[in-house]
């Protein structure tokens, strides 16, 4: 059985923090946790925050107070579960290199004493786990990043960067799913949408557990895939990938 | 309902934004929950114009706005004593007023506290994002009251059965100097012994540099233990999270939904609406208290809302 503790992380929350090192496999189990905590519904749950190492639970006091929250908690997951092979989604994200939709492609290149066509050719070669989703709605933290392709931030952040914006920041790669200022090496750009604003429900392209992984486009592909998916037409390529849970 | 023009905003504010209880359920997708930075206030104010308590309702920060009322209506201010007069006249807090239109509202010298709240009976018009209508602005959702823009709403002109407001007993006071209870952790093991004693034993100042998301805090730094670096993981409303500076920053309503520094605990529920109304320069001690105390406050602050609520459905 692996390690974890129940800490509140305040009146309102509590952090289910598992003790062991950041990977793929703990990864998975943090996201069978948090399937097994929305199968049994809790009642005054209201939400549920994987992260790297661990989840935080929300939830309304008056409905459920801390002592017995915890206690539910440690019976879910000493439980035993059928160990086993888990399918996670893998997302083909279209991406086009270089130019004025990654700026920053050269800066990689020349950090790393490679061709452009090299570090392109390295950023599609490998699945990137998303290990959370933080920062801005919808962005990414991917795990996997081919180590010879990694680079610095930028010594100046910009002000502004663009929406899809396909990006490096040291052993990182990310999207900007808004536009926002950032200091990442933007390599890059996808013309797909990770969240909608829109939809009131709420729409992601990405969740925690998924694998995405890079495809080249050229800027024509770039523009016909662009079109199709503000008409809401773009088929998503999106294959299964079994996974392993880590069970310590 | 037919959308009303309620208010023509002939001055905005300082910073004058449309609040409710934030967005729920999307922040492991990223968003932060955002809503008001006085959760008491703006339920109160909900409740005394016989709305649902997570009404969208105007938060208005030291510097009210110039408002001209187009309908007739029934609103309540709430939180921030910021003077409130209706055609130059003074007019009470924590209470039903009635407006007429061509009533002009207007706010004056700041009295106590930060934040106000406007409630208008049957609520104010904002664009709904992620089941919520609160302004995030550093996320792009709704913006800040505009100057000579027009404030709609489902304005129903219903007339609350009473004005009767508050009692002055329960009406909240907001000091320029707090102490608020703090549920340590979740990183606790990560400050030394001195760094734990001098959060507790000292007094903290706010930062003019303090804002929905986060106050930072001028303090005897709080001393983290050597490699005291963590993975990014859920940060609450209140959560006190401790830089390598050792100064600290307690987590507000406009928050993002994680963060990387170590946190030394999180402020209760009960007492986030003294940081809320708490003055730049302001003073912050904090004292631990258990989570079974936090939670029983918690309760009796409910307990508190509903009972009102109640009342106000037979008064």
């Amino acid at each position: 059985m692996m390690e974890y503790s129940i800490i509140p992380a305040g009146d309102k929350a509590v952090k289910v923090w598992f003790h062991d090192d950041v990977s793929p496999g703990l990864n998975t189990t943090i996201q069978r946790f948090c399937d097994r905590l929305e199968a049994i519904n809790i009642a005054g749950v209201t939400e549920l925050v994987p992260a790297f190492d661990s989840v935080t639970i929300y939830y309304d006091p008056t409905i459920i107070l801390y002592e017995d929250l915890h206690r539910e908690i440690s019976e879910i997951y000493e439980t035993p579960v059928k160990n086993g092979n888990y399918e996670a989604r893998l997302i083909h994200v279209p991406v086009v290199y270089g130019g004025e939709y990654g700026p920053d492609l050269q800066r990689v290149a020349d950090h790393n004493n490679l061709a452009t066509d090299e570090v392109i050719k390295r950023h599609q070669a490998r699945e990137y786990l998303i290990y959370m989703i933080g920062f801005l709605p919808g962005f990414p933290y991917l795990g996997g990043l081919d180590t010879t392709i990694a680079t610095p931030r930028l010594e100046n952040p910009r002000a502004s960067t663009f929406a899809g914006a396909v990006g490096i920041a040291h052993e990182q790669t990310g999207i900007y799913p808004v536009e926002s200022p950032g200091g990442w090496n933007i390599i890059g750009k996808t013309p797909l949408h990770l969240v909608d604003l829109e939809a009131d429900s709420g729409s992601f392209l990405f969740k925690a557990g998924d694998f995405i992984r890079f495809f080249e486009v050229s800027e024509k592909e770039f523009q016909e895939i662009e079109k199709q998916v503000n008409e809401g037409t773009y088929q998503l390529d999106i294959s299964k990938k079994e996974v392993e849970e880590d069970v310590g | 309902m037919e959308q009303k023009e309620l208010f023509h905003v002939k001055k905005p504010g300082i910073m004058t934004t449309f609040q409710d209880m934030g967005r729920t359920g999307y922040q492991r997708f990223g968003v932060p929950v955002s809503g008001a930075m006085d959760p008491f206030a703006l339920q109160v104010a909900n409740i005394l114009v016989g709305n649902p308590r997570d009404t969208v309702a105007l938060e208005v920060t030291l510097i009210g706005p110039t408002l001209e009322v187009l309908e007739p209506m029934t609103i309540a201010i709430t939180g921030a004593n910021l003077n409130p007069k209706v055609n130059n006249v003074s007019v009470g807090m924590w209470k039903p007023i009635r407006l007429e239109a061509g009533d002009v509202l207007t706010f004056g010298q700041h009295h106590e506290g930060v934040r106000a709240y406007i409630a208008v009976s049957g609520g104010v018009d904002a664009p709904t994002i992620f089941g919520s209508k609160s302004t995030d602005m550093k996320s792009g959702f709704g913006s800040m009251l505009e100057k000579g823009t027009v404030i709609k709403g489902d304005s129903d002109n219903r007339e609350v059965a009473s004005l009767v407001g508050l009692s002055q007993k329960v009406v909240p006071t907001y000091a320029k100097s707090v102490k608020v209870g703090v549920i340590e952790g979740p990183h606790t093991d990560l400050f030394t012994e001195e760094g734990r004693t001098r959060f507790f034993d000292t007094v903290h100042v706010v930062d003019a540099n303090s804002n929905r998301m986060g106050y930072r805090l001028a303090s005897e730094p709080v001393t983290l233990k050597e490699g005291s670096d963590i993975f990014s993981d859920a940060i609450p409303f209140g959560g006190i999270q401790i830089p390598r500076n050792g100064q600290p920053i307690i987590l507000m309503a406009d928050r993002q939904t994680t963060g990387g520094y170590p946190r030394i605990g999180t402020v209760i529920s009960a007492d986030i609406p003294k940081l809320a109304q708490l003055v730049p320069k302001g003073e912050i001690q904090f004292y631990p208290i258990s989570v079974e105390e936090a939670q029983d406050r918690y309760i009796k602050m409910e307990q508190f809302l509903y009972q009102l609520e109640v009342f106000r459905r037979y008064v």
